[in-house]
């Protein structure tokens, strides 16, 4: 196990990250440009900025393996390798949606990709996590789980319950908190008084890693580790993984709550086009691989819109379908 | 056959399920040996299956609820144990945001296969957190069903259709059968009732007495007392309230023209409003009289006994409203 940790990430591993990454930028842009220009109703959560997490999750999780995420989650269901078609659907809310538009931009899921629960309640993911942690237990499958969730979810009562169980249980489960600084539009100090996320976990006797949630590299192997702890039976890992969210917590709302000063200073510090100079200058990836990986997503991004926005949106005779199982009589 | 009470025949039922399924797994506050929970329904089940299908947990019930949800969406099929209803206050988010529409959010990919076992109500003096019947909360919630046996063969079979079930089933253990219902022959092995189909636990002709769970044993009492007045009524035990057997209802009502509805549940907003009004929507122009609602008062459940008794249906009163109907 030591000497897994001591792996430094492929040249493929890296150029993974990078497209995760260029795919989550690019469709993030899609859609704060068409809801900007009232080329599409619904509301969103931009992850730009936290994308960095979601590459390494990407890279690390086994296409088996399960993620559950919150409303600000279109970062991480891309990651987890949801079609973008499918995706972008169902948040236009068309028939051709992963949830057939049933769910919408907070409720997608997506099982095929794993990605099995996308919650529109604080903390609620947490508890539910745990459950296909205990079924890959109770089954002796090394199926990882971790859960995204933002540093205003650890306040919540769910947070709590749902680490002590997944303690005492030595769940295979791994605890994400996006750490953005704010819950809604408080930011954190006024929420806590531990100087971290990550010293909670001493609360519940589980392993902890405070990491820079900007850093592709240093996520890589924070959530390499914690993969490793879980399917070797080690149990959970909380990890803080801080970062910043460049567009407050609806697109659209007044950010005044955000210092403007410390917004500039963390767009100015942009992970994704750091992440590229980075793989140039330290990892001597060329210009031409991440140009053609760019081009390959944006063809991907603008195929995707062209699919969902030319998509029917669904027949009101299917509001009544998909409450219970159907009965046949 | 064997003659069971009806904590024994909810304890057969989980047997039964443990040894037939192996997705089939239990979690809940103090359920495993020596004990089996507080009201002793699931003795003897870990020590037969193991700790690892027979769960203690910590006090979390939204822990547990959503473990159990989960679970469920992976494929097992988890049977959850709060202690007493009341405590859904605490966990109400996993089960009625998540759990209950789960299926729906996702477009029919996921299901929950999960059941939800609690006791529920008054006359044990437990006061006002320990006592309530909150069926009303689950109903009004799409994509749970909620189901109430009346005795230990209803019990078994209901509980037994509920963890076969593709959906969230909260099942409702009316704390007082477990010590107060007359023991009846119940089957061996996984003999199901299904749900959404009502039981005429009595047939009449005058007045059709409505409700489930405990309380069929209220209607049962009354429709006695009225015999001996020459009013004969008919019992409805419903035995889930999500799917209802409407048809079974309407057909009884139909016959006798007036219906009144029994529940320990508050009145107001109860299940009995409802069931009141799908009545009158269907059948208003044959009714002789408005359906009429017996409930628990609109207060919280009280401590002390006379407070309490006060609080609950009685067979008394569910017979002078029937009387007061057919006079």
């Amino acid at each position: 196990m030591a000497f897994r940790h001591m792996t430094e990430p492929s040249i493929d591993d890296l150029t993974t990250m990078y497209e995760i990454q260029a795919r989550i930028v690019a469709t993030d842009e899609q859609f704060r440009q068409r809801v900007g220009r009232g080329q599409a109703t619904l509301i969103y959560y931009s992850p730009r900025g936290q994308e960095s997490i979601s590459a390494a999750l990407g890279a690390r999780l086994r296409p088996q393996d399960y993620l559950v995420t919150t409303y600000r989650g279109l970062h991480d269901q891309i990651a987890k390798g949801i079609p973008l078609r499918a995706l972008v659907a169902e948040y236009l809310g068309r028939t051709t949606g992963t949830c057939s538009g049933k769910g919408g931009p907070m409720h997608v899921t997506h099982a095929e990709s794993g990605v099995m629960v996308t919650t529109g309640i604080v903390g609620g993911g947490l508890p539910i996590a745990n459950g296909f942690g205990l079924a890959a237990l109770l089954d002796g499958s090394d199926r990882v789980t971790a859960v995204c969730f933002g540093d205003g979810a650890t306040n919540t009562g769910a947070f709590h319950e749902a680490l002590n169980l997944a303690a005492v249980w030595d769940l295979p489960v791994i605890f994400v908190c996006q750490n953005n600084g704010y819950g809604e539009h408080t930011p954190i100090a006024r929420s806590m008084r531990v100087r971290s996320v990550a010293e909670r976990a001493g609360a519940y006797g589980i392993a902890s890693a405070g990491v820079d949630g900007n850093d592709s590299v240093a996520m890589w192997h924070a959530i390499g580790a914690a993969c490793d702890r879980a399917r070797d039976g080690g149990g959970p890992t909380l990890i803080d993984a801080l970062t910043y969210r460049f567009h407050g917590h609806i697109l659209g709302e007044d950010l005044a709550y955000q210092p403007a000063d410390e917004r500039a200073a963390a767009i100015a510090a942009d992970p994704f086009p750091a992440y590229r100079a980075r793989l140039i200058a330290e990892y001597e990836i060329s210009d031409t691989v991440l140009d053609d990986i760019d081009r390959r997503v944006a063809a991907d991004v603008d195929d995707a819109f062209r699919y969902a926005l030319a998509s029917p949106e669904p027949d009101v005779s299917s509001l009544y379908t998909d409450v219970v199982a159907e009965v046949t009589v | 056959m064997a003659v069971m009470g009806f904590a024994e025949a909810i304890n057969s039922a989980l047997d039964v399920a443990l040894a037939s399924d192996p997705n089939v797994f239990l979690l809940g506050e103090d359920i495993s040996d020596p004990g089996g929970g507080v009201y002793n329904i699931t003795k003897g089940l870990s020590t037969k299956y193991g700790e690892h299908r027979v769960r203690d947990t910590p006090i979390s019930e939204s822990a547990i609820i959503g473990a159990a949800t989960g679970a469920a969406l992976a494929g097992k099929r988890p049977v959850a144990e709060i202690m007493i209803m009341d405590f859904l206050g605490v966990c109400l988010d996993q089960l009625a945001n998540h759990a209950a529409k789960l299926r729906y959010m996702t477009g029919g990919q996921a299901h929950v296969p999960l059941v939800v076992r609690m006791s529920a109500g008054a006359g044990v003096q437990f006061g006002a957190q320990h006592s309530e019947f909150l069926e009303a909360w689950l109903i009004h919630t799409p994509g749970l069903k909620v189901v109430m046996p009346s005795t230990p063969a209803e019990a078994k079979g209901l509980l037994l259709s509920a963890i076969f079930d593709d959906d969230p089933v909260v099942f409702i253990e009316p704390t007082l059968l477990y010590f107060g219902a007359a023991k009846e022959e119940v089957p061996d092995g996984d003999v199901r009732v299904p749900l959404g189909r009502a039981n005429i636990a009595r047939e009449g002709s005058n007045i059709t007495l409505i409700s489930y769970g405990l309380h069929v044993h209220t209607c049962l009492a009354a429709a006695a007392q009225l015999s001996a007045l020459g009013v004969d009524a008919e019992v409805i035990d419903l035995r889930s309230l999500v799917p209802l057997d409407i048809e079974t209802v309407l057909a009884s009502v139909s016959k006798t023209r007036r219906a009144v509805v029994v529940h320990e549940a508050v009145g107001r907003s109860g299940f009995g409003a409802e069931l009141s009004s799908l009545i009158h929507e269907a059948l208003f122009k044959e009714l002789a009289q408005p359906v009429r609602r017996v409930t628990g008062a609109d207060t919280p459940v009280p401590f002390a006994k006379p407070l309490e008794t006060a609080f609950i249906p009685t067979a008394d009163t569910v017979a002078t409203v029937a009387c007061q109907m057919c006079s």
